[in-house]
């Protein structure tokens, strides 16, 4: 995909600079063209795709709602029911979701009503790790599909190293930590390495290593002496030990964990690679052109192991957050919860960039966290928040689409240019 | 899709050489003659003889029992198989290709050892194994000809997943509300075109990145089947998700065939519609105007827009087609095996037959054999979790993921997609 794929995405943008020349006289002032940009331009962009795909849940959630539809029954006799049944309906998920994600109304004080954000970053934390597994290989052109492999590898190394060895405090908790990210990037890097040597797709190759470690994890978990805890049945771990549990940041009272600041170092970790390092160019450049890269004299096979490596160590990472910060009571097969999949719709709703990546994270750690109290108080199934997280993907990867619904004006494109006579010809 | 093709290991790199030699296939042959020493030769099994049953009880003709020794069949196939190593390591050498029929058989010998040896003490049903061979593989045909047709026409589809997901649930409660499984099976196969016109219309007219859209589809379907499975379908159980099911339907003469007959002709209607199906496909790819057009469209849109084929109308119409055939598959789930719908049923078969559709080199028969080597490898171990193997089943479960990674990475050859495969088309 990595070359043709570039240029499907810089095809239909114009170059912007061109048209904003100042020397053709009759071109719009400068504050207009702006303006233009800013209404047409990828921010306001990502912001109505946001809109539309919560749009559509709402129709989905009035719809299936039982109320709706007893109203709608007798709709023409009495319309208003029906409308003030759907505005009850999408006004409780949606407040619902918002009291879940951001801050509860209904609690007393500041403290407690807040502890839904608090959620909301515990929730965003793997999905950012993971997203920046994602996106990393997302830069060389390479497609990881394999999140949850690479956390469910490095969620079973990092839970082993967190239940069975015996280390000083801060020790440990790094030691974990670690073993998670080389377990995850060394997953990552069979793939980089099979694709570097024989050619093997990395999408055909990380979806086989999901299936491989799923399986390989949850025979761990069931045998004796490997990861299931001692005089259990279960396919479960022990509990990790308190010296290799992250730390709380916010006290006891709320989830948040020191997991996120992790997090937030590996977003400017990624930055600079990407941004300052001279690896990270050479990413860029073999995700923009891998035959251009390698006649400039980067190693092409060996940048696409190290990239892999690095994006299994992120989504490493996320399964490191889950079992040492999240879930600390023991793990089992379902330890991904999802994540691996979720963080390829947050590498590209941030479009692959680092701090994308982190404000996305955060959006769908605040639908996830929102989802659950909405499930709870208003019985909408949690299951409509990944419709509006895929909806948003799609609309946001589609710009011409959502300019096309609320019929914005392309960024870079004067207003109703008159063609001059050369153009006219040429049409 | 990455257009890279595999950079050949040669040995030597003499200009005049024109047979590319590699050394994949005996280094791969060469691990799994390694595992078969292992295995076979020095870990014994308790019991001394290994049993086959050919025929299932109610069988016209009753074929005998095959009964092995355990031990002495896993050497004397053990030394086959090293030999068979050997020999293509020998013919690599002297730069000669390793031919298909030696991989085959390479297989069927490791797995005649393998049952032998993981079987030991039990009678192993090998009808057992293939009625349900076919049986998994019924939903990965369908999707991996979905999947041929799409790549073939241009258009990477990864939501093969979506499409069968689409249309199990729609087969699930349109034969429910109905009370007939064909109108459901129409149900499935429009489903599956309605996920198909999503990718089409994304892929070829906004040029959004194929893949893109495929993953982000097979997400959306996975999110609006689970919320509507959730709120609706688990409420009205009886009127939405009790389907009526396809009965078996045994062909006379041909399903008292000995071993393959109540394998291939004691099915549901749907695997008959399959038969036909690949059949088609294979048919109308290689040998109608249709099937030129499409590939041509997928190798080179620019030439097929030259010689006047409408490329954006030709892509868009063959990936709902593609998107039928999946949703077709999708039904097997509801009104084939299982019998309702459930949150996530289709559990990555379309990513299986992704997979298939690549190791099968985009050609309709060989992803059909791919897809049915992997419901093969799947079915090995429902079949050994019953008699109870030595392997844990987890083991057994990786095995169709192990080979496929065996396979792209190049065991079976170069796999190279469609040129086009991916790349929308701009017209200039």
């Amino acid at each position: 995909m990595s070359d043709k794929s570039r240029e499907a995405e810089v095809q239909p943008e114009p170059a912007p600079q061109q048209t904003a020349r100042p020397e053709a006289g009759e071109e719009p002032s400068r504050w207009g063209q702006a303006a233009r940009d800013i209404v047409g331009g990828s921010a306001m962009i990502s912001v109505l795709s946001v809109i539309i795909a919560l749009a559509v849940g709402a129709v989905l959630i009035a719809w299936t709602d039982e109320r709706v539809q007893e109203t709608a029954a007798y709709f023409f006799a009495r319309p208003g029911d029906t409308f003030a049944a759907i505005w009850e309906a999408v006004a409780g998920a949606y407040s619902a979701l918002f009291q879940g994600s951001v801050y509860n109304f209904r609690r007393e004080g500041f403290a407690a009503g807040i502890r839904p954000l608090t959620e909301t970053l515990t929730f965003a934390t793997p999905l950012i790790a993971a997203g920046l597994g994602v996106g990393v290989a997302f830069r060389v052109g390479m497609f990881n599909i394999g999140g949850r492999g690479q956390m469910l590898v490095a969620a079973a190394a990092a839970g082993w190293v967190g239940f069975a060895l015996e280390l000083p405090a801060v020790l440990h908790v790094a030691v974990a930590v670690l073993a998670g990210m080389v377990a995850g990037a060394i997953w990552g890097g069979i793939a980089g390495l099979l694709k570097a040597r024989t050619g093997a797709h990395e999408v055909i190759t990380t979806i086989m290593l999901n299936f491989v470690a799923l399986y390989f994890v949850a025979y761990l978990l069931r045998t004796p002496g490997a990861l299931q805890a001692p005089g259990s049945n279960n396919p479960k771990t022990p509990p990790m030990q308190e010296t290799a549990i992250l730390p709380d940041l916010l006290g006891p009272n709320y989830n948040l964990h020191f997991g996120f600041i992790l997090v937030i170092a590996a977003t400017v970790f990624v930055w600079w690679l990407m941004n300052r390092s001279s690896l990270g160019f050479q990413f860029r450049a073999v995700g923009e052109n891998p035959h251009a890269a390698r006649v400039a004299g980067m190693p092409v096979k060996m940048i696409y192991v190290y990239a892999m490596l690095f994006a299994g160590g992120f989504a490493g990472l996320a399964g490191v957050n889950q079992v040492l910060g999240t879930v600390t009571t023991g793990f089992g097969q379902g330890i991904d919860a999802g994540i691996g999949f979720d963080a390829i719709t947050v590498a590209l709703l941030g479009r692959s960039r680092p701090w994308g990546i982190f404000a996305a994270g955060i959006l769908f750690g605040a639908f996830k966290a929102g989802g659950f109290s909405m499930q709870a108080a208003e019985g909408v199934p949690v299951d409509i928040v990944v419709v509006v997280q895929s909806l948003i993907v799609l609309f946001i990867a589609a710009p011409p689409l959502v300019r096309a619904i609320f019929r914005l004006p392309t960024p870079g494109a004067a207003p109703r240019r008159t063609l001059t006579p050369k153009e006219v010809a040429a049409k | 899709m990455s257009t890279e093709t595999t950079a050949p290991a040669t040995a030597g790199s003499a200009p005049e050489k024109t047979v590319i030699t590699s050394w994949k296939a005996p280094i791969a042959l060469g691990v799994f003659a390694l595992l078969a020493v292992v295995l076979f030769v020095f870990t014994p099994r308790p019991a001394d003889t290994s049993t086959f049953r050919l025929s299932t009880p109610s069988d016209v003709i009753q074929l005998p029992e095959i009964v092995l020794p355990t031990h002495a069949t896993g050497i004397v196939m053990t030394v086959l198989l090293v030999a068979l190593s050997a020999y293509s390591a020998w013919l690599v050498w002297q730069k000669r290709r390793v031919p298909l029929w030696l991989i085959v058989v390479f297989a069927v010998l490791f797995l005649i050892a393998f049952l032998a040896w993981a079987g030991a003490g039990a009678s192993i049903p090998i009808y057992g194994l293939l009625i349900g061979t076919v049986s998994l593989s019924v939903p990965l045909i369908f999707g991996a000809l979905g999947g041929v047709i799409s790549e073939r026409v241009g258009v990477v589809n990864i939501a093969i997943e979506g499409q069968l997901l689409a249309g199990a649930f729609a087969s699930a409660v349109i034969a429910s509300i109905t009370g007939n499984p064909y109108v459901g099976l129409i149900g499935a196969a429009v489903a599956g075109v309605l996920v198909s016109f999503v990718l089409a219309a994304f892929a070829i007219k906004y040029f959004v990145d194929q893949i893109i859209v495929g993953v982000v589809l097979n997400v959306l379907v996975i999110g609006l089947t689970s919320f509507l499975f959730s709120q609706v379908l688990t409420e009205n159980t009886e009127l939405l998700n009790r389907p009526p099911r396809f009965e078996q339907i045994a062909i006379p003469i041909l399903s008292e065939i000995p071993v393959i007959g109540p394998m291939l002709f004691r099915q549901s209607i749907i695997v008959y519609a399959m038969y036909v199906a690949v059949f088609l496909v294979w048919f109308g790819l290689f040998h109608t105007r249709w099937g030129l057009r499409l590939r041509a469209v997928g190798e080179h849109p620019q030439a097929a827009d030259t010689v006047g084929i409408k490329v954006t109308t030709l892509r868009f119409w063959n990936v709902s087609l593609a998107g039928a055939i999946a949703g077709f598959g999708g039904a097997y789930f509801t009104l084939g095996s299982v019998g309702a719908f459930n949150k996530e049923m289709t559990a990555g078969m379309g990513f299986i037959a992704l997979a298939a559709v690549i190791f099968g080199r985009w050609d309709p028969i060989r992803a059909t054999l791919a897809a049915l080597l992997f419901g093969f490898a799947s079915n090995i171990q429902n079949v050994l979790g019953i008699i109870g193997s030595p392997v844990p089943s987890e083991f057994m479960l990786m095995v169709p993921y192990v080979v496929t990674i065996f396979a792209v990475a190049g065991l079976v050859g170069v796999s190279r997609p469609p040129a086009a495969n991916g790349t929308p088309y701009i017209k200039s």
